[in-house]
């Protein structure tokens, strides 16, 4: 669907289903120069199962108008904006890598419009390598490559994709072909600078769900552990053979993952 | 770059798309000759058929061993996905039917494949789907021949007979320019050889039948989505673009992103056409893939001995091999073929008619058949056989001459292959 925020057409995909006021709603939040469409299957299977599901694109990704924001803080109160519009109170918050930051901080920022975080491929702080970073400033392609190799396990290089006749690699590498010039770099760079996250963990009381991969290079299991110690209602998965890409390297984990902790408030 | 690599061609020829299977350890890529699959429970069932989880449901939909040879091919040609079908004509008629419906039109190269010109001459105007035909080496004729209705741009990247080197850049940028997407048939070349979607195609298709596989063991096709085309930005693909009544309303673009046109090919063509290939046939495709690049090599190495070896015989009037200096297409054949134009060519004995046809009779190695891409080397006379109704005058039309004899060259040693067709060269001129 489409609405107006802060006075720009943006979108989000809600399974083609209507919002309706008496169910719970989950927000996926995607990652760096990526869009909606990184959630095809955990979203489509909440949308079908009794929930509103908002996945976004954040300004200047996927379908949505306007410029990309600069920092995770403009970016955690754009969600809140995008609430408002939809008439949400409260929300389930899923995000992925970049969109694990904007969701925390959300969290932090905005605690009454937030029910359960749901934080997958994600450290703090994000780090972002100094050769990404540059790759992604200048627009070289290098910077895709680079986080299509270093963001999927080593299995998944080679393919094996769970969606028949998909191969993972090509998928990631066009969809952050699609962002338009400068935005993966602002996104990156949004993820380097945010220096606030463990602050922002420990002002968090609703429940979370960390979920991490053991072949992670973008945010690995080690880079998580001041995360894990500064937040109190926590439950941490750790999939095996998986990297930073686990949406698409272990969709039914991850739903599996996501189903327990949505349905319980305990995660799975 | 800075860190890992992607892994290079020839190794992802043999492991791209394929996990050592998980129950059996097995290697090599099991054939998984089954119809159907056992669902884990009803949740999961109705999850899989509702396209929430990933998994198999059919095997005219999707099956394991295809799904390997799927990834793979897609991951060879640098795409987001791909369809194993029955033949390479299945793979053609599933792109153009995902794309459009009655009322629609294709501007296409006239150097095709006799049976992908039959599909577009014949066949699809009683559907409603029109086609105008074009010569390929004129960038400018796809242009003037776009209409409001056209909704594709298709050719091969070398066509048949003459072997037109197709300027992939030119015409794909004639495509975008209207909005469209361009459909490649690669069969001729193989990513080993061309990866179209690098010079601006957005669609392609292998008759796997031929060098993919290799062996002349088995009949396949591959229909490829780069994931480039940009379908949201235009309203002339409402297949793609508008909420899909047999799939819940789904709307292709918005769901699967860069995967769209690759996704409605197989909810919709692969359920509701069923062109769908064997899983013994993927498994025997799969064999040749894993030494593609080794037999392409060869392929090129034993043509291009034979294609010098041809140009200074006397009883030969020409040879059609766009390497050559002589080729109309010679310089956009270094620019976007530098590693071979492929293992087919054509070349005109002295003689006509009656001296191809004592050709052919002459040769011992080569087998007379009409068929390409096979590890063994293949002719065929066109006047005598495929195109024997014509008279002179509509060979020549056609682009082929009385004498012309076309060779696929095999993996054989090339001296044996020199010298059959010495005998065969001997033997017409008498």
């Amino acid at each position: 669907m489409k609405l107006q925020v802060n006075n720009q057409t943006v979108y989000a995909y809600t399974g083609t289903q209507d919002l309706l006021p008496d169910q719970d709603t989950i927000v996926f939040i995607h990652g760096a120069g990526l869009d909606h469409t990184v959630w095809l299957l955990q979203s489509r299977y909440f949308a079908h199962h009794g929930c509103n599901v908002v996945a976004l694109d954040l300004p200047g990704h996927g379908q949505s108008q306007g410029t990309a924001l600069s920092d995770i803080q403009a970016m955690a109160d754009w969600v809140v904006r995008l609430l408002d519009g939809l008439d949400i109170e409260r929300a389930t918050l899923v995000g992925h890598s970049m969109g694990s930051l904007v969701s925390l901080e959300a969290g932090a920022r905005h605690p009454q419009r937030v029910s359960r975080l749901a934080l997958l491929g994600t450290s703090l702080p994000l780090a972002v390598s100094e050769p990404l970073l540059t790759a992604a400033r200048n627009n070289d392609h290098g910077a895709i490559d680079m986080i299509a190799l270093w963001g999927h396990g080593r299995a998944a290089q080679l393919g094996g994709h769970p969606v028949p006749g998909m191969w993972m690699m090509g998928n990631t590498v066009r969809l952050l072909e699609h962002s338009p010039p400068g935005v993966l770099y602002k996104d990156l760079n949004a993820c380097s600078e945010y220096r606030t996250g463990l602050d922002s963990a420990r002002r968090i009381h609703c429940p979370v769900l960390l979920v991490l991969a053991r072949q992670d290079r973008m945010t690995p299991v080690a880079n998580a552990e001041e995360l894990i110690h500064s937040l109190g209602n926590l439950h941490t998965v750790i999939l095996e053979d998986c990297g930073h890409m686990m949406l698409a390297e272990q969709p039914d984990q991850v739903l599996d993952t996501l189903k327990g902790f949505i349905s319980g408030g305990q995660a799975g | 770059m800075a860190g890992p690599r992607y892994p290079r061609f020839d190794t992802l020829t043999l492991h791209a798309g394929q996990r050592p299977d998980p129950t059996t350890g097995a290697r090599a890529v099991p054939i998984f000759q089954t119809t159907s699959y056992v669902f884990k429970d009803a949740d999961q069932a109705a999850a899989i058929f509702n396209g929430e989880r990933p998994g198999h449901v059919y095997s005219r939909i999707t099956n394991p061993t295809n799904a390997v040879l799927e990834e793979r091919i897609a991951a060879l040609e640098g795409g987001v996905g791909a369809i194993a079908t029955a033949s390479g004509q299945a793979a053609m008629h599933l792109a153009i039917t995902t794309l459009m419906g009655a009322g629609s039109h294709i501007v296409s190269s006239r150097s095709l494949y006799g049976g992908s010109h039959n599909l577009l001459c014949y066949t699809l105007p009683r559907f409603g789907i029109d086609t105008t035909f074009v010569d390929p080496r004129e960038p400018a004729a796809f242009r003037d021949a776009l209409r409001p209705d056209t909704r594709l741009i298709f050719a091969e990247t070398l066509g048949n007979p003459g072997l037109d080197v197709l300027d992939i850049p030119a015409i794909a940028d004639i495509a975008h320019g209207a909005g469209i997407p361009l459909l490649i048939d690669a069969t001729f070349t193989t990513p080993y050889l061309c990866r179209p979607f690098e010079h601006g195609a957005d669609l392609l298709f292998h008759s796997a039948t031929k060098f993919l596989g290799g062996h002349g063991v088995a009949i396949g096709g591959l229909l490829v989505d780069s994931g480039r085309f940009d379908w949201l930005g235009s309203d002339k693909f409402p297949t793609l673009t508008q909420p899909y009544a047999g799939f819940h309303d789904l709307v292709f673009a918005e769901e699967y992103g860069p995967a769209a046109f690759i996704a409605r090919a197989r909810k919709e063509g692969a359920r509701d056409f069923g062109a769908c290939m064997s899983p013994t046939t993927a498994f025997h495709i799969l064999q040749g893939v894993e030494t593609l690049p080794l037999r392409m090599q060869r392929h090129i190495d034993n043509t291009r001995k034979l294609v010098a070896h041809l140009d200074a015989h006397p009883a030969v009037e020409s040879v059609i091999y766009p390497e050559l200096a002589g080729h109309p297409d010679h310089a956009l054949c270094k620019r976007l073929l530098p590693k071979g134009a492929g293992a087919v060519f054509s070349f005109v004995i002295n003689g006509g008619r009656a001296a191809g046809r004592k050709f052919i009779e002459g040769l011992q190695i080569f087998s007379h058949l009409a068929n390409v891409g096979d590890a063994k080397s293949l002719v065929i006379h066109p006047a005598s056989t495929t195109h024997h109704r014509m008279d002179a005058d509509a060979l020549r039309a056609a682009g082929i001459s009385e004498g012309m004899v076309r060779l696929s060259v095999g993996l054989e040693n090339p001296d044996d292959l020199i010298e059959d067709l010495d005998r065969g060269l001997y033997a017409s001129q008498k």
